[in-house]
């Protein structure tokens, strides 16, 4: 899981937005088919670090409850009752004979109703152990605590979606060596659709990352001695 | 569970569905909606024995949900009504047949319109215009004699009505309620 490529999630006011780093495409490989944020149920999905088969597995079981849970209880699965489900899964497969656990995390984004009819964001994550908890903001799969790291520090209550998008991209251009190409952003909002941004979008917002970056380097410069690092030096 | 009736237009299927759930001689309920939406451009109407019914419909509806997500494809008409017809046959040799008889109209997104009548003994045939139940007895011919191909949305409705006065006239039940709704590639909607 560790070696798995990263992905990112971070939970906004009222959108989700899962970011995943794409391992660079072969030349003669179709980049349509190589997907790592899927829909579980058209309120949730998920993105995952870790081996893409065992991922596999885990995503069909995952669907059919969504749907099972459906038809038995006539309403669509809350994000903790399914997170909670493919943590069970991933238990069981640690204490039976003859199998190995899964070796993927997940990260499970979605939408519930709460008792007033709003549409609640939610994130969650399991691991191999399986283990399930919620969060506000989360990474897995390689350089992880870089990121989650970089997202203690930089997440705000109630962002709006752009602020998400921008922080999700910031947090994946810190471990992503090859750039913007190699990321991949998909955005939920409270009426459930998942929008996955394109290649153009997800390049435009890293072109105003980068701008804000170097304003933020102009404006460290200027004073002639960066006022926010150390004591203040006396002035000659 | 009695009647259905499907009318195949230009670019949609007009569907109506009697309204009343009723067990030998009383009326249990007025204002039942005898369909389920499979997907967006699918409507699957049933008819026959109360539970088998609800329970049939809505096994299809989640098992055509999971294709779609698994798949990330709508599925087209032909193929709903193909995999319905599976599932009946199947569940026609064991311990417990779904009695169940249906209707799929469906339309696909470029507005070719889709017919299908399915009964419970797993018949499936595409069809122009269709019923199910004592319906079909009365309803039939009045359809053999008045439907063209490429009818218009008014035009199906004036063979629509045509129908369900036969039946008032001809029919001892009475029927005093339909559900009838358009499917179009719009999806579907519900019309007066």
């Amino acid at each position: 899981v560790r070696r798995g490529t990263c992905a990112v999630g971070v939970r906004g006011k009222d959108s989700v937005v899962l970011g995943v780093e794409k391992k660079s495409v072969l030349k003669l490989q179709d980049p349509r088919t190589v997907r790592k944020v899927v829909l579980l149920d058209d309120h949730v999905c998920m993105a995952f670090a870790g081996l893409n088969a065992d991922a596999r597995v885990l995503i069909n079981k995952a669907r059919m409850e969504c749907q099972s849970h459906r038809l038995t209880v006539e309403d669509p699965v809350s994000v903790e009752y399914i997170s909670r489900y493919i943590a069970g899964v991933q238990q069981k497969y640690t204490q039976s004979g003859g199998v190995r656990p899964f070796g993927i995390s997940t990260l499970i984004i979605g939408f519930d109703k709460d008792k007033n009819g709003q549409s609640v964001p939610k994130l969650y994550q399991t691991d191999p152990s399986g283990i399930y908890s919620a969060w506000r903001a989360n990474a897995i799969g390689k350089s992880a605590t870089t990121v989650r790291e970089f997202l203690e520090k930089n997440w705000k209550e109630d962002m709006l979606e752009d602020e998400v998008v921008k922080l999700t991209v910031k947090s994946l251009l810190e471990v992503v060596q090859t750039g913007s190409k190699n990321i991949e952003i998909a955005v939920m909002k409270n009426d459930g659709i998942l929008l996955n941004l394109t290649a153009d979008e997800v390049d435009a917002i890293s072109k105003i990352i980068e701008k804000e970056k170097e304003a933020e380097a102009e404006k460290n410069k200027k004073p002639g001695q960066p006022s926010s690092l150390g004591p203040v030096p006396m002035q000659s | 569970m009695q009647v259905l009736i499907g009318i195949a237009g230009k670019d949609f299927v007009l569907t109506a569905a009697d309204t009343t759930t009723a067990r030998s001689i009383v009326v249990m309920k007025h204002g039942e909606d005898k369909s389920r939406l499979l997907n967006k451009h699918n409507l699957l109407l049933y008819t026959g024995e109360p539970g088998d019914t609800v329970q049939f419909a809505e096994y299809i509806q989640c098992n055509i949900k999971l294709y779609e997500i698994r798949n990330g494809l709508e599925l087209g008409t032909s193929a709903c009504a193909s995999f319905v017809r599976k599932q009946m046959a199947e569940s026609l040799r064991s311990r417990g047949p779904y009695n169940v008889n249906y209707l799929i109209a469906g339309a696909s997104k470029k507005g070719e319109p889709e017919l299908y009548w399915g009964d419970y003994l797993a018949a499936s045939q595409k069809m122009p215009f269709a019923a199910q139940g004592y319906a079909a007895y009365f309803v039939m011919s009045t359809m053999d004699r008045y439907w063209r191909p490429d009818l218009s949305l008014e035009e199906a409705r004036v063979l629509l009505q045509k129908c369900l006065d036969e039946l008032k006239t001809r029919f001892i039940g009475n029927l005093p309620e339909f559900l009838i709704k358009v499917v179009d590639k719009d999806g579907v909607r519900i019309i007066a």
